[in-house]
């Protein structure tokens, strides 16, 4: 298994052509606390850098982006119910949803864990 | 991820660097996350607006506020009669029933009856003591001089730091460390007065911005690192940033100027004109006297109400509102309720659909989510009258 991060704080997860996502950890302290996420639905076809899931914090509304384009295989449907799991896990159990890849070259253009953390200390 | 700030102003131009205040090194110090903020760097948190948030409807909060301007009106000679009825002229409020120590809520309006400001009037022995929003006061100086006779004097008193200490534990905290000619108890809400904290001369009210009982604590910005510690030092005070100074006021259904009012609305709608007491609606004689008399009169076409969600997407300023399929008004805050754990906002809708319980529902990305208009404040105030 492969992770890769983007610039705009989102994990992927890779195994086989199917990607699962969620936004780092540094992303959810920047959030603070979320409250709800609005996740994609199953079949749902997107574009890499489309708006997929939204995630609401007490101060604010962040759009989530796919880091790759694909059809949604899965949501993580216990986030409706415990929404904290993203910040308290974000980069295991708070995952969003998962995404069935349609061009695997994408992910050529994501950082892996070392540059990602690279990046974060650059900001 | 891209986030939408919601309570964040967008009142001063951006080319402009944004200020400091005496406490920036002391937020730093304590953990603040600053962020730019009317101007000025300000704490957005310290260890997150939920526990902040919660922390100050059970504990004490204290908040730095120190962008918001606070102005002294005065007459020649400090003599109240000059600067009574000048002051009158500017705004819409009753001066002659304000007692010494006493502060009023009023607005500052337009000559069209548009509202440019909210603020706090405080009778101090000799004039008047205002507070205004931070990112209006450069603004609202400029239209207090236009409205003032050119011998009253309007000091900016920017040497000074504002504190906020809020919540059902502030007034033990603050009695701890208070002394004064009177105790502390001697203030109910909306009074004030003059007491020392840590040897440093302090205008103490009782007042704020949450729905709790709490004070507003006026210092040399010298010496507001020292009164900060002095307060932290209490065992019920924790530090408290913007994003929770947003919650708490919103779950009081207290307006934010900017947001909740500007210029394109009048007291009556905003509901605000509490204020405007029954002489001077009679009376008239302030900037924008006819529109709110004939508002009273006749009504308005909107009504500024509050909106409890069901679900726990919450609606955002913009967010459209609806009645059926007709769009009947608009969101002007929104926000999850830390108290409550439920969505809350206000919003301006047709005055037809103000009534507390009216079906109505909110358009947020694309999908409509039903509301009902709730009566504001959507958590019970503390206030100690």
């Amino acid at each position: 298994m492969t992770r890769y991060f983007s610039q705009e704080h989102e994990w992927i997860e890779i195994e086989g052509d199917l990607g699962t996502v969620g936004i780092t950890d540094y992303a959810q302290g920047q959030l603070g606390d979320i409250t709800f996420v609005d996740l994609p639905a199953e079949g749902a076809t997107f574009d890499k850098g489309d708006s997929v899931a939204v995630v609401d914090s007490v101060k604010a509304a962040s759009d989530v982006y796919t880091p790759v384009s694909g059809t949604i295989a899965e949501a993580n449907e216990v986030l409706a119910d415990q929404p904290e799991l993203v910040n308290t896990d974000a980069e295991v159990g708070g995952w969003l949803f998962r995404i069935t890849l349609s061009d695997a070259s994408e992910l050529e253009a994501l950082m892996d864990e070392a540059a990602y953390k690279d990046y974060v200390a650059s900001l | 991820m891209s986030e939408y700030p919601i309570s964040d102003s967008d009142q001063e131009p951006e080319e402009l660097a944004p200020m400091l205040l005496p406490l920036d090194g002391w937020h730093r110090d304590h953990g603040g996350r600053m962020v730019e903020f009317a101007g000025y760097m300000m704490p957005v948190q310290y260890e997150g607006i939920m526990a902040e948030h919660l922390w100050t409807r059970e504990n004490a909060g204290l908040f730095d506020v120190s962008h918001m301007g606070q102005l002294l009106v005065t007459g020649e000679e400090g003599a109240q009669t000059d600067v009574e009825p000048a002051l009158e002229a500017a705004l819409p409020i009753d001066l002659s029933t304000l007692k010494l120590g006493a502060v009023r809520y009023s607005l500052l309006l337009d000559e069209n009856g548009g509202i440019l400001d909210d603020l706090m009037v405080a009778r101090w022995p000799g004039g008047f003591y205002l507070v205004v929003n931070g990112a209006t006061k450069w603004d609202d100086i400029g239209t207090l001089r236009e409205y003032l006779p050119d011998d009253i004097t309007l000091n900016h008193l920017d040497d000074r730091a504002l504190l906020a200490l809020q919540g059902p534990k502030a007034f033990a905290a603050l009695e701890r460390v208070a002394e004064g000619e009177y105790p502390l108890s001697a203030l109910t809400f909306m009074k004030g007065g003059r007491f020392t904290l840590g040897g440093v001369d302090a205008w103490i009210s009782r007042s704020g911005y949450t729905g709790e009982d709490g004070f507003e604590i006026s210092v040399p910005g010298e010496s507001a690192a020292d009164v900060a510690d002095l307060l932290l030092a209490q065992p019920e005070v924790k530090p408290i940033g913007l994003g929770a100074r947003d919650s708490l006021r919103l779950e009081a259904g207290l307006p934010l100027y900017g947001h909740d009012m500007d210029p394109e609305r009048g007291p009556v709608e905003a509901g605000l004109a509490f204020g405007i007491n029954k002489r001077r609606r009679l009376e008239g004689g302030f900037p924008g006297a006819e529109r709110v008399q004939r508002d009273f009169a006749e009504g308005t076409a909107q009504k500024r109400i509050g909106l409890s969600l069901d679900g726990r997407q919450a609606a955002r300023e913009g967010a459209k509102v609806f009645h059926g399929e007709q769009e009947v008004g608009v969101v002007t805050s929104g926000g999850f309720s830390p108290s409550l754990q439920r969505p809350i906002a206000m919003a301006y809708v047709d005055a037809a659909l103000a009534a507390d319980g009216t079906a109505l529902s909110i358009e947020i990305r694309g999908k409509k989510l039903d509301a009902t208009v709730a009566a504001m404040p959507f958590v019970p105030n503390r206030y100690h009258r």
